[in-house]
Protein backbone atom coordinates (compact mmCIF):
# COMPACT_ATOMS: atom_id res chain seq x y z
CA UNK A 1 0.00 0.00 0.00
CA UNK A 2 1.15 3.72 -0.73
CA UNK A 3 2.81 5.27 2.09
CA UNK A 4 0.85 8.85 2.94
CA UNK A 5 2.26 11.84 2.36
CA UNK A 6 3.53 13.92 5.04
CA UNK A 7 0.63 15.62 5.93
CA UNK A 8 -1.21 11.78 6.48
CA UNK A 9 -2.96 11.88 2.98
CA UNK A 10 -2.80 9.94 -0.16
CA UNK A 11 0.19 11.12 -1.93
CA UNK A 12 0.02 13.30 -5.43
CA UNK A 13 2.06 10.93 -7.27
CA UNK A 14 1.55 6.72 -8.33
CA UNK A 15 4.96 4.75 -7.87
CA UNK A 16 4.23 4.47 -12.26
CA UNK A 17 5.03 8.37 -12.14
CA UNK A 18 1.49 9.07 -13.09
CA UNK A 19 -0.53 11.87 -10.87
CA UNK A 20 -2.77 10.01 -8.65
CA UNK A 21 -5.62 11.64 -8.86
CA UNK A 22 -5.64 10.40 -12.69
CA UNK A 23 -5.00 6.71 -11.41
CA UNK A 24 -8.03 7.07 -9.22
CA UNK A 25 -9.99 8.35 -11.74
CA UNK A 26 -9.48 5.26 -14.51
CA UNK A 27 -11.43 2.98 -11.95
CA UNK A 28 -13.20 4.94 -9.20
CA UNK A 29 -16.64 6.84 -9.75
CA UNK A 30 -16.63 10.26 -7.99
CA UNK A 31 -19.55 10.86 -5.76
CA UNK A 32 -21.72 14.08 -5.31
CA UNK A 33 -19.26 15.53 -2.30
CA UNK A 34 -15.71 13.81 -3.23
CA UNK A 35 -13.50 13.18 -6.21
CA UNK A 36 -12.36 9.85 -6.68
CA UNK A 37 -9.31 10.91 -5.18
CA UNK A 38 -10.51 11.49 -1.75
CA UNK A 39 -12.48 8.43 -1.72
CA UNK A 40 -9.49 6.50 -2.76
CA UNK A 41 -7.55 8.40 -0.31
CA UNK A 42 -10.15 7.10 2.36
CA UNK A 43 -8.59 3.66 1.55
CA UNK A 44 -5.10 4.45 1.58
CA UNK A 45 -5.27 6.34 4.97
CA UNK A 46 -7.52 3.82 6.73
CA UNK A 47 -4.80 1.48 6.03
CA UNK A 48 -1.98 3.00 7.88
CA UNK A 49 -4.22 4.36 10.77
CA UNK A 50 -5.09 0.44 11.42
CA UNK A 51 -1.91 -1.04 11.33
CA UNK A 52 0.19 1.46 13.02
CA UNK A 53 -2.63 0.84 15.61
CA UNK A 54 -1.84 -2.30 15.69
CA UNK A 55 2.33 -2.13 16.36
CA UNK A 56 1.25 0.93 18.61
CA UNK A 57 -0.83 -1.57 20.88
CA UNK A 58 1.97 -4.96 20.55
CA UNK A 59 4.87 -2.18 21.47
CA UNK A 60 4.43 0.04 24.17
CA UNK A 61 7.97 -0.75 25.57
CA UNK A 62 9.54 0.10 22.18
CA UNK A 63 7.36 3.43 22.06
CA UNK A 64 8.42 4.60 25.59
CA UNK A 65 12.30 3.81 24.27
CA UNK A 66 12.29 5.52 20.99
CA UNK A 67 9.17 8.12 22.11
CA UNK A 68 5.71 8.13 19.69
CA UNK A 69 6.70 10.13 16.99
CA UNK A 70 10.32 8.76 16.29
CA UNK A 71 7.90 5.27 16.43
CA UNK A 72 5.26 6.12 14.48
CA UNK A 73 7.72 6.84 11.73
CA UNK A 74 9.65 3.53 12.41
CA UNK A 75 6.56 1.86 12.04
CA UNK A 76 5.91 3.36 8.53
CA UNK A 77 8.82 2.09 6.99
CA UNK A 78 8.59 -1.24 8.67
CA UNK A 79 5.13 -1.71 7.07
CA UNK A 80 6.36 -0.43 3.94
CA UNK A 81 8.98 -2.59 4.19
CA UNK A 82 7.24 -5.57 5.28
CA UNK A 83 3.09 -5.79 4.17
CA UNK A 84 1.39 -7.79 6.31
CA UNK A 85 1.19 -11.58 4.85
CA UNK A 86 -0.70 -12.70 7.89
CA UNK A 87 -4.82 -12.91 7.81
CA UNK A 88 -3.75 -12.23 11.51
CA UNK A 89 -2.65 -8.78 12.40
CA UNK A 90 -1.39 -10.90 15.79
CA UNK A 91 1.40 -11.76 13.45
CA UNK A 92 2.52 -8.17 11.99
CA UNK A 93 5.63 -7.53 14.40
CA UNK A 94 6.64 -10.37 13.14
CA UNK A 95 9.93 -9.09 11.64
CA UNK A 96 10.62 -6.29 13.30
CA UNK A 97 13.55 -7.06 15.24
CA UNK A 98 14.88 -7.74 12.00
CA UNK A 99 14.39 -4.61 10.71
CA UNK A 100 15.72 -3.08 13.31
CA UNK A 101 19.24 -4.73 12.98
CA UNK A 102 18.99 -4.36 9.42
CA UNK A 103 18.25 -0.58 9.47
CA UNK A 104 19.16 0.78 12.72
CA UNK A 105 18.86 4.04 11.60
CA UNK A 106 15.48 4.09 12.66
CA UNK A 107 16.60 3.86 16.14
CA UNK A 108 19.50 5.59 16.87
CA UNK A 109 20.74 6.48 18.93
CA UNK A 110 19.12 3.89 21.19
CA UNK A 111 20.10 1.07 18.94
CA UNK A 112 20.56 -1.54 21.04
CA UNK A 113 17.97 -0.87 23.96
CA UNK A 114 15.42 -0.68 20.79
CA UNK A 115 16.48 -4.09 19.40
CA UNK A 116 16.31 -5.44 22.68
CA UNK A 117 12.88 -4.16 23.29
CA UNK A 118 11.12 -5.33 19.66
CA UNK A 119 13.13 -8.70 20.38
CA UNK A 120 11.58 -8.84 24.00
CA UNK A 121 8.19 -7.72 22.60
CA UNK A 122 7.71 -10.34 20.18
CA UNK A 123 8.49 -12.99 22.27
CA UNK A 124 5.90 -11.61 25.14
CA UNK A 125 3.15 -11.60 21.67
CA UNK A 126 4.43 -15.55 21.36
CA UNK A 127 4.43 -16.41 24.97
CA UNK A 128 0.38 -15.07 24.65
CA UNK A 129 -1.13 -17.16 22.39
CA UNK A 130 1.60 -19.60 20.96
CA UNK A 131 0.29 -23.80 21.60
CA UNK A 132 0.93 -25.17 25.47
CA UNK A 133 1.74 -28.87 24.67
CA UNK A 134 1.36 -31.59 27.41
CA UNK A 135 4.38 -30.62 29.60
CA UNK A 136 6.74 -33.90 30.41
CA UNK A 137 6.66 -34.82 34.30
CA UNK A 138 9.65 -34.52 36.10
CA UNK A 139 9.50 -38.47 36.92
CA UNK A 140 10.03 -39.02 33.06
CA UNK A 141 13.07 -37.28 32.97
CA UNK A 142 14.47 -39.20 35.68
CA UNK A 143 13.82 -42.45 33.52
CA UNK A 144 16.05 -41.43 30.96
CA UNK A 145 19.21 -41.70 30.05
CA UNK A 146 21.08 -37.81 29.63
CA UNK A 147 23.60 -38.72 26.95
CA UNK A 148 20.79 -40.25 24.32
CA UNK A 149 17.86 -37.82 25.92
CA UNK A 150 16.71 -34.79 23.57
CA UNK A 151 14.03 -32.35 25.15
CA UNK A 152 12.16 -29.97 23.46
CA UNK A 153 11.00 -26.90 24.81
CA UNK A 154 7.43 -25.47 24.70
CA UNK A 155 6.26 -23.54 21.35
CA UNK A 156 5.41 -20.51 23.92
CA UNK A 157 9.20 -20.46 25.31
CA UNK A 158 11.46 -17.59 24.00
CA UNK A 159 15.07 -17.22 25.72
CA UNK A 160 16.62 -13.92 25.19
CA UNK A 161 20.65 -12.83 25.72
CA UNK A 162 19.86 -9.13 25.86
CA UNK A 163 21.92 -6.09 26.48
CA UNK A 164 19.81 -4.20 28.50
CA UNK A 165 17.73 -5.39 31.85
CA UNK A 166 14.72 -4.12 30.14
CA UNK A 167 12.12 -7.16 32.08
CA UNK A 168 11.09 -4.41 34.59
CA UNK A 169 11.03 -1.68 32.63
CA UNK A 170 8.88 -3.36 30.24
CA UNK A 171 6.63 -4.80 32.81
CA UNK A 172 6.12 -1.40 34.15
CA UNK A 173 5.17 0.34 30.80
CA UNK A 174 2.91 -2.36 30.47
CA UNK A 175 1.11 -1.99 33.67
CA UNK A 176 1.04 1.97 33.10
CA UNK A 177 -0.47 1.25 29.70
CA UNK A 178 -3.07 -1.18 30.96
CA UNK A 179 -4.32 1.48 33.91
CA UNK A 180 -4.19 4.28 31.38
CA UNK A 181 -6.95 1.90 29.05
CA UNK A 182 -8.79 0.73 32.06
CA UNK A 183 -8.98 4.46 32.82
CA UNK A 184 -10.28 5.49 29.29
CA UNK A 185 -10.88 4.11 26.10
CA UNK A 186 -11.49 7.01 24.69
CA UNK A 187 -9.39 7.14 21.17
CA UNK A 188 -8.06 10.69 21.89
CA UNK A 189 -6.40 9.39 24.65
CA UNK A 190 -4.18 6.86 23.08
CA UNK A 191 -1.30 8.64 22.48
CA UNK A 192 1.20 8.16 25.38
CA UNK A 193 3.19 10.88 27.51
CA UNK A 194 7.33 11.15 26.82
CA UNK A 195 8.76 8.26 28.90
CA UNK A 196 12.10 10.39 29.58
CA UNK A 197 12.43 9.20 32.85
CA UNK A 198 11.89 5.99 32.36
CA UNK A 199 14.40 5.86 29.35
CA UNK A 200 17.64 7.18 31.11
CA UNK A 201 16.96 4.57 33.81
CA UNK A 202 17.62 2.04 30.88
CA UNK A 203 21.62 1.05 31.77
CA UNK A 204 23.46 -1.71 30.15
CA UNK A 205 23.72 -4.83 31.51
CA UNK A 206 23.40 -8.44 30.24
CA UNK A 207 20.22 -10.06 30.75
CA UNK A 208 18.92 -13.66 29.96
CA UNK A 209 15.40 -14.32 30.13
CA UNK A 210 13.01 -16.97 29.41
CA UNK A 211 9.68 -15.10 28.13
CA UNK A 212 6.99 -17.94 28.59
CA UNK A 213 3.54 -18.34 29.61
CA UNK A 214 2.30 -19.86 33.02
CA UNK A 215 -1.18 -20.28 34.25
CA UNK A 216 -2.32 -18.44 30.99
CA UNK A 217 -0.04 -15.70 32.40
CA UNK A 218 2.81 -14.48 30.67
CA UNK A 219 6.43 -14.22 32.46
CA UNK A 220 9.54 -13.03 32.20
CA UNK A 221 11.92 -15.42 33.78
CA UNK A 222 15.35 -14.42 34.51
CA UNK A 223 18.11 -16.96 34.07
CA UNK A 224 21.50 -17.38 35.01
CA UNK A 225 24.27 -17.61 31.91
CA UNK A 226 24.35 -21.35 32.56
CA UNK A 227 21.08 -22.19 32.64
CA UNK A 228 20.71 -20.19 29.15
CA UNK A 229 23.36 -22.08 27.75
CA UNK A 230 21.92 -25.33 28.94
CA UNK A 231 18.17 -24.24 27.86
CA UNK A 232 19.49 -22.98 24.02
CA UNK A 233 21.82 -26.20 23.82
CA UNK A 234 18.14 -28.29 23.96
CA UNK A 235 16.21 -25.81 22.00
CA UNK A 236 19.13 -26.15 19.45
CA UNK A 237 18.72 -30.23 19.61
CA UNK A 238 21.61 -31.08 22.20
CA UNK A 239 21.12 -34.19 24.31
CA UNK A 240 20.20 -33.26 27.96
CA UNK A 241 24.11 -34.71 28.69
CA UNK A 242 25.57 -32.21 26.00
CA UNK A 243 23.45 -29.24 27.09
CA UNK A 244 24.53 -29.64 30.78
CA UNK A 245 28.28 -29.94 29.64
CA UNK A 246 27.35 -26.49 27.84
CA UNK A 247 25.82 -24.98 30.56
CA UNK A 248 28.94 -25.52 32.95
CA UNK A 249 30.98 -23.76 30.20
CA UNK A 250 34.75 -23.71 29.29
CA UNK A 251 35.30 -23.24 32.98
CA UNK A 252 36.25 -26.29 35.77
CA UNK A 253 32.81 -27.56 36.63
CA UNK A 254 32.24 -26.77 39.99
CA UNK A 255 31.31 -29.28 42.57
CA UNK A 256 27.64 -28.46 43.44
CA UNK A 257 27.37 -28.33 39.68
CA UNK A 258 24.88 -31.88 39.70
CA UNK A 259 22.89 -30.89 42.84
CA UNK A 260 21.78 -27.20 40.37
CA UNK A 261 21.58 -28.77 37.34
CA UNK A 262 18.97 -30.85 39.47
CA UNK A 263 17.39 -28.20 40.93
CA UNK A 264 17.12 -26.15 37.41
CA UNK A 265 15.45 -29.40 35.77
CA UNK A 266 12.94 -29.80 38.54
CA UNK A 267 12.16 -26.38 38.70
CA UNK A 268 11.82 -25.80 34.88
CA UNK A 269 9.35 -29.27 35.03
CA UNK A 270 7.06 -27.78 37.69
CA UNK A 271 6.94 -24.66 35.14
CA UNK A 272 5.81 -27.42 32.45
CA UNK A 273 8.64 -26.06 29.98
CA UNK A 274 9.64 -29.61 28.61
CA UNK A 275 6.73 -30.90 26.28
CA UNK A 276 8.19 -34.37 25.45
CA UNK A 277 10.76 -36.34 24.98
CA UNK A 278 12.56 -36.91 21.34
CA UNK B 1 -36.27 -15.69 9.07
CA UNK B 2 -36.71 -17.48 12.76
CA UNK B 3 -34.68 -20.43 11.35
CA UNK B 4 -33.87 -21.54 7.77
CA UNK B 5 -30.97 -23.82 6.33
CA UNK B 6 -28.73 -20.53 6.29
CA UNK B 7 -28.86 -20.12 9.88
CA UNK B 8 -28.40 -23.71 11.17
CA UNK B 9 -32.03 -24.04 12.03
CA UNK B 10 -31.70 -21.65 14.75
CA UNK B 11 -34.23 -19.06 16.30
CA UNK B 12 -31.09 -17.03 18.11
CA UNK B 13 -32.23 -13.56 19.45
CA UNK B 14 -30.06 -10.57 20.37
CA UNK B 15 -26.58 -10.98 20.70
CA UNK B 16 -23.30 -8.73 21.27
CA UNK B 17 -19.54 -9.10 20.30
CA UNK B 18 -17.57 -10.73 22.79
CA UNK B 19 -14.92 -8.05 23.60
CA UNK B 20 -11.94 -8.21 25.31
CA UNK B 21 -13.04 -5.15 28.07
CA UNK B 22 -16.18 -6.68 28.61
CA UNK B 23 -14.55 -10.36 29.44
CA UNK B 24 -14.12 -9.76 33.39
CA UNK B 25 -17.70 -9.05 33.71
CA UNK B 26 -18.85 -11.45 31.55
CA UNK B 27 -17.12 -14.48 32.99
CA UNK B 28 -17.29 -12.88 36.60
CA UNK B 29 -21.41 -11.49 36.43
CA UNK B 30 -22.25 -14.19 33.84
CA UNK B 31 -25.37 -11.61 32.60
CA UNK B 32 -27.72 -13.44 30.76
CA UNK B 33 -27.05 -13.32 27.39
CA UNK B 34 -28.70 -14.57 24.03
CA UNK B 35 -25.84 -15.15 22.26
CA UNK B 36 -22.25 -13.69 21.56
CA UNK B 37 -20.47 -13.12 18.04
CA UNK B 38 -16.94 -13.70 18.13
CA UNK B 39 -14.49 -12.63 15.57
CA UNK B 40 -13.03 -15.59 14.71
CA UNK B 41 -9.42 -14.66 13.74
CA UNK B 42 -8.97 -13.50 17.16
CA UNK B 43 -9.42 -17.16 18.71
CA UNK B 44 -7.33 -18.46 15.64
CA UNK B 45 -4.20 -18.95 17.66
CA UNK B 46 -2.47 -22.39 19.24
CA UNK B 47 -3.34 -21.61 22.98
CA UNK B 48 -3.05 -19.37 25.93
CA UNK B 49 -5.61 -16.84 27.00
CA UNK B 50 -7.91 -16.18 24.40
CA UNK B 51 -8.85 -19.54 24.22
CA UNK B 52 -9.11 -20.19 27.88
CA UNK B 53 -11.66 -17.35 27.84
CA UNK B 54 -13.36 -18.93 24.81
CA UNK B 55 -14.16 -22.20 26.57
CA UNK B 56 -15.71 -20.84 29.44
CA UNK B 57 -17.81 -18.59 27.53
CA UNK B 58 -18.81 -21.48 25.10
CA UNK B 59 -19.63 -23.42 28.40
CA UNK B 60 -22.52 -20.91 29.26
CA UNK B 61 -23.44 -19.32 25.92
CA UNK B 62 -23.91 -19.90 22.15
CA UNK B 63 -21.43 -18.48 19.95
CA UNK B 64 -21.44 -17.38 16.32
CA UNK B 65 -18.25 -16.87 14.42
CA UNK B 66 -17.49 -14.28 12.37
CA UNK B 67 -14.59 -13.74 9.91
CA UNK B 68 -13.23 -10.37 8.66
CA UNK B 69 -10.14 -12.52 6.58
CA UNK B 70 -11.22 -15.02 4.52
CA UNK B 71 -11.85 -12.58 1.42
CA UNK B 72 -13.95 -14.25 -0.83
CA UNK B 73 -13.70 -11.11 -3.43
CA UNK B 74 -9.75 -11.60 -3.64
CA UNK B 75 -8.87 -13.13 -7.00
CA UNK B 76 -6.57 -15.72 -5.32
CA UNK B 77 -7.77 -18.60 -4.33
CA UNK B 78 -8.97 -19.59 -0.94
CA UNK B 79 -6.31 -19.58 1.44
CA UNK B 80 -5.81 -23.76 2.61
CA UNK B 81 -3.74 -22.96 5.93
CA UNK B 82 -6.32 -20.24 6.99
CA UNK B 83 -9.38 -22.82 5.66
CA UNK B 84 -7.54 -25.32 8.55
CA UNK B 85 -7.17 -22.87 11.49
CA UNK B 86 -11.00 -21.54 10.70
CA UNK B 87 -12.16 -25.48 10.77
CA UNK B 88 -10.15 -26.58 14.03
CA UNK B 89 -12.52 -23.46 15.58
CA UNK B 90 -15.38 -24.05 14.01
CA UNK B 91 -15.07 -27.58 15.69
CA UNK B 92 -14.38 -25.88 18.82
CA UNK B 93 -17.27 -23.74 19.13
CA UNK B 94 -19.87 -25.86 17.12
CA UNK B 95 -21.01 -22.50 15.60
CA UNK B 96 -24.49 -23.11 13.69
CA UNK B 97 -23.50 -20.58 10.77
CA UNK B 98 -20.36 -18.84 10.03
CA UNK B 99 -20.30 -15.21 8.75
CA UNK B 100 -17.64 -13.52 6.93
CA UNK B 101 -17.85 -10.29 4.08
CA UNK B 102 -18.30 -10.37 0.94
CA UNK B 103 -15.47 -8.28 0.11
CA UNK B 104 -11.79 -8.54 -1.07
CA UNK B 105 -8.85 -7.41 0.84
CA UNK B 106 -5.59 -9.18 -0.08
CA UNK B 107 -3.34 -9.38 -3.23
CA UNK B 108 -0.69 -11.91 -3.69
CA UNK B 109 -0.32 -12.74 -0.10
CA UNK B 110 -0.37 -9.32 0.91
CA UNK B 111 -3.15 -8.65 3.36
CA UNK B 112 -4.47 -5.24 4.05
CA UNK B 113 -6.93 -5.72 6.85
CA UNK B 114 -9.26 -3.74 5.58
CA UNK B 115 -12.92 -4.77 3.56
CA UNK B 116 -12.31 -3.36 -0.04
CA UNK B 117 -15.48 -3.18 -1.87
CA UNK B 118 -15.96 -5.34 -5.01
CA UNK B 119 -16.67 -4.10 -8.69
CA UNK B 120 -20.13 -5.35 -8.65
CA UNK B 121 -19.53 -7.68 -11.85
CA UNK B 122 -20.87 -11.03 -12.89
CA UNK B 123 -17.24 -12.14 -13.16
CA UNK B 124 -16.45 -11.09 -9.47
CA UNK B 125 -19.79 -12.50 -8.53
CA UNK B 126 -18.85 -15.87 -10.22
CA UNK B 127 -15.46 -16.12 -8.22
CA UNK B 128 -16.67 -14.99 -5.20
CA UNK B 129 -19.33 -17.48 -4.94
CA UNK B 130 -17.34 -20.51 -5.79
CA UNK B 131 -14.93 -19.22 -3.24
CA UNK B 132 -17.90 -19.77 -0.98
CA UNK B 133 -19.08 -22.86 -1.90
CA UNK B 134 -15.75 -23.84 -1.55
CA UNK B 135 -15.29 -22.60 2.28
CA UNK B 136 -19.02 -24.33 3.21
CA UNK B 137 -17.43 -27.65 1.68
CA UNK B 138 -15.08 -27.79 3.42
CA UNK B 139 -15.70 -26.02 6.88
CA UNK B 140 -19.49 -28.17 7.05
CA UNK B 141 -21.11 -25.43 8.33
CA UNK B 142 -23.75 -23.03 6.70
CA UNK B 143 -22.25 -19.43 5.81
CA UNK B 144 -23.57 -16.39 5.48
CA UNK B 145 -21.92 -13.51 3.60
CA UNK B 146 -21.84 -9.66 5.07
CA UNK B 147 -22.85 -6.70 3.03
CA UNK B 148 -19.94 -4.28 3.61
CA UNK B 149 -19.59 -0.34 4.13
CA UNK B 150 -17.83 1.73 1.18
CA UNK B 151 -16.49 4.65 0.56
CA UNK B 152 -16.02 3.78 -3.05
CA UNK B 153 -17.54 2.75 -6.73
CA UNK B 154 -16.42 1.23 -9.07
CA UNK B 155 -16.55 2.22 -12.72
CA UNK B 156 -16.83 -1.02 -14.59
CA UNK B 157 -19.48 -2.29 -12.12
CA UNK B 158 -22.26 -3.66 -14.10
CA UNK B 159 -25.02 -3.92 -11.22
CA UNK B 160 -26.36 -2.52 -8.10
CA UNK B 161 -24.72 -3.45 -4.86
CA UNK B 162 -28.09 -5.41 -3.82
CA UNK B 163 -28.17 -6.95 -7.09
CA UNK B 164 -24.56 -7.94 -6.84
CA UNK B 165 -25.15 -9.40 -3.06
CA UNK B 166 -28.14 -11.09 -4.53
CA UNK B 167 -26.34 -12.42 -7.36
CA UNK B 168 -23.37 -13.92 -5.44
CA UNK B 169 -25.55 -15.48 -2.58
CA UNK B 170 -27.99 -17.21 -5.33
CA UNK B 171 -24.84 -18.58 -6.75
CA UNK B 172 -23.31 -19.98 -3.96
CA UNK B 173 -26.41 -20.56 -2.42
CA UNK B 174 -25.28 -18.95 0.77
CA UNK B 175 -26.91 -16.88 3.55
CA UNK B 176 -26.41 -13.17 4.01
CA UNK B 177 -25.64 -11.24 7.29
CA UNK B 178 -27.47 -8.17 6.52
CA UNK B 179 -25.74 -5.17 8.18
CA UNK B 180 -28.30 -2.42 8.23
CA UNK B 181 -25.71 0.18 9.65
CA UNK B 182 -23.39 -1.12 6.28
CA UNK B 183 -26.61 -0.05 4.12
CA UNK B 184 -27.32 3.22 5.50
CA UNK B 185 -23.74 3.93 5.53
CA UNK B 186 -23.14 3.03 1.91
CA UNK B 187 -26.34 4.92 0.80
CA UNK B 188 -25.14 8.13 2.28
CA UNK B 189 -21.74 8.09 0.56
CA UNK B 190 -23.65 7.20 -2.69
CA UNK B 191 -26.48 8.39 -2.86
CA UNK B 192 -28.76 5.57 -3.41
CA UNK B 193 -32.16 4.97 -1.38
CA UNK B 194 -31.19 2.51 1.74
CA UNK B 195 -34.93 1.04 1.42
CA UNK B 196 -34.69 0.07 -2.19
CA UNK B 197 -31.24 -2.11 -1.31
CA UNK B 198 -33.28 -3.86 1.36
CA UNK B 199 -36.35 -4.54 -0.81
CA UNK B 200 -33.94 -5.41 -3.69
CA UNK B 201 -32.44 -8.88 -2.00
CA UNK B 202 -33.75 -12.20 -1.34
CA UNK B 203 -35.19 -12.07 2.54
CA UNK B 204 -35.78 -15.82 2.58
CA UNK B 205 -31.99 -15.63 2.76
CA UNK B 206 -31.07 -13.87 5.37
CA UNK B 207 -29.62 -15.66 8.30
CA UNK B 208 -28.35 -12.78 10.78
CA UNK B 209 -28.98 -8.68 11.13
CA UNK B 210 -25.92 -6.35 12.46
CA UNK B 211 -26.68 -3.03 13.69
CA UNK B 212 -24.25 -0.44 14.61
CA UNK B 213 -23.29 2.57 15.09
CA UNK B 214 -21.05 5.45 12.59
CA UNK B 215 -19.31 8.28 12.75
CA UNK B 216 -20.06 11.42 10.30
CA UNK B 217 -17.50 13.56 8.56
CA UNK B 218 -18.02 16.48 6.30
CA UNK B 219 -18.42 14.88 3.10
CA UNK B 220 -18.60 10.98 4.20
CA UNK B 221 -19.74 8.74 7.02
CA UNK B 222 -16.98 6.14 8.14
CA UNK B 223 -18.11 2.93 9.56
CA UNK B 224 -16.34 3.34 12.83
CA UNK B 225 -18.42 1.37 15.38
CA UNK B 226 -17.87 3.40 18.03
CA UNK B 227 -21.30 5.02 18.60
CA UNK B 228 -25.05 4.07 19.28
CA UNK B 229 -27.06 3.22 16.85
CA UNK B 230 -28.73 6.06 15.28
CA UNK B 231 -32.96 6.39 14.19
CA UNK B 232 -32.59 5.92 10.66
CA UNK B 233 -30.63 2.87 10.96
CA UNK B 234 -32.93 1.29 13.69
CA UNK B 235 -36.08 2.60 10.83
CA UNK B 236 -33.86 0.78 8.46
CA UNK B 237 -33.86 -2.47 10.76
CA UNK B 238 -37.31 -2.40 10.98
CA UNK B 239 -38.01 -2.26 7.56
CA UNK B 240 -35.59 -5.32 6.79
CA UNK B 241 -37.25 -7.35 9.78
CA UNK B 242 -40.98 -6.71 8.48
CA UNK B 243 -39.45 -8.42 5.08
CA UNK B 244 -37.47 -11.37 6.95
CA UNK B 245 -39.65 -11.48 10.06
CA UNK B 246 -37.27 -11.99 13.50
CA UNK B 247 -34.12 -13.10 12.72
CA UNK B 248 -30.57 -13.48 14.90
CA UNK B 249 -29.60 -9.62 15.66
CA UNK B 250 -26.15 -8.78 16.52
CA UNK B 251 -25.09 -4.97 18.02
CA UNK B 252 -21.16 -4.50 17.21
CA UNK B 253 -19.19 -1.70 19.39
CA UNK B 254 -15.56 -2.11 18.42
CA UNK B 255 -13.95 1.30 19.94
CA UNK B 256 -14.58 3.21 22.83
CA UNK B 257 -16.21 0.67 24.05
CA UNK B 258 -18.64 1.71 26.88
CA UNK B 259 -19.43 -0.84 29.87
CA UNK B 260 -20.90 -3.57 29.02
CA UNK B 261 -24.15 -3.30 30.21
CA UNK B 262 -24.52 -0.14 28.33
CA UNK B 263 -23.66 -2.23 25.10
CA UNK B 264 -25.95 -4.98 26.12
CA UNK B 265 -28.49 -2.06 26.77
CA UNK B 266 -28.22 -1.06 22.90
CA UNK B 267 -28.35 -4.30 21.65
CA UNK B 268 -32.02 -5.18 23.58
CA UNK B 269 -33.37 -2.02 22.13
CA UNK B 270 -33.74 -3.82 19.10
CA UNK B 271 -36.50 -5.70 21.08
CA UNK B 272 -39.23 -2.86 20.36
CA UNK B 273 -38.94 -3.95 16.67
CA UNK B 274 -39.16 -7.36 17.20
CA UNK B 275 -42.04 -7.16 19.73
CA UNK B 276 -43.95 -5.16 17.18
CA UNK B 277 -43.56 -6.77 14.43
CA UNK B 278 -45.05 -10.02 16.64
CA UNK B 279 -47.47 -7.47 17.42
CA UNK B 280 -48.53 -6.92 13.99
CA UNK B 281 -48.86 -10.20 13.38
CA UNK B 282 -50.98 -11.33 15.98
CA UNK B 283 -52.61 -8.21 14.67
CA UNK B 284 -52.56 -9.51 11.34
Amino acid sequence: MLPLAPGGGMRAGAPSGRPMKAVAADFIKPSRRLTSFERLEIYNRQYWFRLKDCLYDDYPGLRAVLGDRRFERLACAYLARHPSQSFSLRNLGRRLAGFLESEPRWTAPHEKPALDMARLEWAHVEAYDNEAKPPLEAESLLAAAPARLRLKLQPHITLLHLDYELDGFLIQIRRAERLRTQASNALEERRSRPRRGLRRRLRPKPLFLAVHRHRDAVHYKRLEPGQFRLLSALQANATVAGACQAAAGAGAIPGDFAARLKSWFETWAALGWFCRLR
Amino acid sequence: MPANVFNGHTDFGIGIGLRVPHYDHILSRKPAVDWFEIISENFMVDGGQPLKVLDQILEQYRVVQHGVSAYFGSAEPLNREHLKKLKRLVQRTKTPWLTDHLCWGSVDGRYTHDLLPMPYTFAAARVAARKIRQARDFLEVPIAVENVSSYAEFHVSEMAEWEFLSEVVEQADCGILLDVNNIYVSSRNHGFDPFLYVNGIPAARVAQFHIAGHAKYEKYILDTHDHPVIDPVWKLYEHALGRTGRTATLLEWDARIPSFDEVHREALKANRFIENLDARKIAA
